[in-house]
């Protein structure tokens, strides 16, 4: 009877054991199911972990896992499967056709004088020869007589990258004096020197700029550098942030680019500093 | 100084446990290093294995997109920039130790104190940011960019100064008096006791406080990343912009991936050789005071 007893308390106690088990790995599996793969865009990256992470906050279970690795691998990623969603921060190419493109926000960089310098408009090829160490002094630019001081950015930074690829330039061809980290630096180095030409993001240098820092933009192809230009599109230098979905989204990646897509984001792409989307 | 230990023959039972936690908290600071310097080791070793490392002595110059990593250039930046912080510091901050010591009257021994304690304490990105909104203008004004050499310097030489004036102090106090007392007994003038006794008797205590000066100019980072200018060249003026190891490592971590990546850790290691060699300095100096 004991024995019974014992056997029926172990086989119950086995049964719960494999019930529990068996629980736990339903529970892991429909959570790995949860799980959103992004791959792409350095430039998208930390924006795309930060949204990532609010979207996990809201959304208990799901995990947005975010790698970089440039937008080629992002578009490539997203038309093999390989990851749900790409980052790319350009627009997609005529042979892409057959992927979808979100745009998230847009980036953007301007030309920064300090506001002394009366120079008030530069050509593109003019900048080309600045940074490339052709032309080295104002005065021949219809300026005062001094020497400029061209400030550059950090090999690996995105607005490095938009900046090379807009003027056509390889990094080694540039002629640096100085050479700059975030975009807080360039601004300061730019403002404590009359005689300097730098490139930041145009939202920080529009804040700045209004708020009395000695610098300021410069147009571009006669479009002043101004957050509502970038917006609009109009502003030459700039450039999409896009997440790339093979065909029309569905399911939980078609709630995270609407989510991407949404005011709720605004301020993560502003702290990075992006342009938000015109809505 | 080592034969104190001995005079105690055994320890009481709450020595015992004071000594195994104390021993193994000081045990677990050696693993940590250890695991530091693995760490370096381990990820470095990409490009230091097979040869590799030939590559950071070696080619045009540093370009790691296209997998060019020469160092040299950031070396003697490196050691340009602390040598002539040392420089500076040094010299102002042995006056300053004598002055307190010799020359200044009682009631300004403790302020100046406090405020070589205080510059000590003082964020280097605070620095940093001095420098980058005062300091560099003002050598722009003079020969721009005014990001160069001479602006790294001069705020590593404000950075270190401290150290300097604060050691050089300690180990002129630890001058015997009576040292002291005899050169004037023998109808030294003040000048000949500072600079004929106190100096020479502290000069190894004055040495190891240089080279830990050294140590911390080699290591520090941001304020240098702010006004240094960053350009990667080897130095030919004062006024030329350069970049630092530890700049590098902070301008481009945040982006480097594979070689480029496996590149900073082993500019780390270089780093880290080169300070481990000076902490064996300053530790030989400091034996030697002892004796």
């Amino acid at each position: 009877m004991k024995n019974i007893e014992v056997l029926f308390y172990r086989s119950s106690f086995r049964f719960v054991m494999i019930a529990l088990i068996a629980a736990s790995l339903i529970g892991t599996a429909s959570a790995a199911g949860q799980k959103i793969v992004l791959t792409g865009s350095s430039t998208i990256a930390p924006l795309a972990l930060e949204i990532g992470k609010r979207f996990e906050k809201l959304n208990p279970g799901v995990r947005v896992d975010v790698q970089s690795g440039g937008s080629t691998r992002g578009v490539n990623d997203a038309r093999a499967g390989l990851a749900d969603i790409g980052m790319a921060s350009r627009a997609l190419k005529p042979e892409e056709s057959d992927l979808m493109a979100h745009r998230i926000a847009i980036d953007g960089i301007g030309i920064i004088l300090h506001r002394k310098n009366p120079v008030q408009a530069l050509s593109d090829e003019q900048i080309k020869e600045i940074y490339t160490g052709k032309i080295t002094n104002w005065q021949q630019l219809g300026g005062e007589d001094r020497k400029i001081t061209v400030v550059n950015k950090a090999e690996g930074r995105s607005t490095l990258e938009l900046f090379l690829h807009h003027f056509q330039l390889r990094n080694s061809d540039i002629h640096a004096h100085v050479v700059i980290g975030d975009n807080q630096q360039g601004i300061k180095t730019v403002a404590g020197n009359a005689g300097a030409i730098g490139y930041v993001s145009i939202g920080t240098a529009e804040y700045e700029e209004a708020h009395g820092t000695p610098i300021h933009l410069l147009p571009m192809a006669g479009v002043p550098a101004t957050v509502a230009n970038v917006r609009d599109g109009r502003f030459p230098l700039s450039r999409p942030l896009n997440l790339i979905s093979k065909g029309a989204p569905s399911g939980m990646a078609k709630r995270f680019i609407e989510f991407a897509q949404s005011a709720a984001v605004d301020d993560l792409v502003t702290a990075q500093y992006f342009v938000p989307l015109a809505r | 100084m080592i034969s104190s230990q001995h005079n105690i023959s055994s320890l009481s039972r709450a020595d015992a446990t004071l000594a195994r936690v104390t021993g193994s908290i000081a045990l677990a600071v050696a693993v940590l290093l250890g695991l530091v310097l693995m760490l370096l080791v381990k990820e470095s070793w990409p490009v230091l294995a097979g040869g590799g490392w030939t590559r950071f002595f070696a080619g045009e110059g540093w370009f790691p997109a296209g997998g060019q990593f020469n160092l040299l250039a950031m070396l003697w930046a490196t050691l340009a920039c602390s040598a002539g912080a040392l420089f500076i510091a040094v010299p102002l901050g042995v006056s300053s130790a004598v002055f307190s010591r010799f020359y200044s009257p009682n009631w300004l021994v403790m302020p100046l104190r406090r405020i070589m304690v205080l510059l000590a304490g003082i964020p280097s990105v605070v620095y940093g940011l001095w420098g980058l909104t005062v300091l560099v203008p003002l050598v722009a004004r003079w020969e721009p960019p005014g990001a160069s050499l001479l602006s790294a310097i001069l705020i590593l030489a404000l950075m270190i100064l401290p150290t300097v004036a604060l050691t050089s102090e300690a180990a002129l106090a630890a001058v015997p008096a009576s040292n002291l007392q005899g050169a004037a007994a023998l109808g030294l003038s003040r000048k000949g006791i500072v600079l004929g006794v106190a100096l020479p008797a502290a000069r190894i205590g004055i040495l190891t406080g240089a080279l830990l000066a050294a140590m911390r100019a080699l290591g520090e980072t941001m304020a240098v990343l702010m006004v240094a200018g960053n350009v990667v060249q080897t130095p030919a003026s004062l006024f030329d912009p350069v970049r630092v190891l530890t700049a590098n490592i902070a301008l481009e971590m945040p982006y480097a991936t594979g070689d480029h990546r496996a590149a900073l850790f082993a500019s780390s290691l270089l780093l880290m050789l080169i300070v481990t060699m000076l902490a064996w300095l300053a530790g030989r100096g400091g034996a030697h005071a002892n004796v």
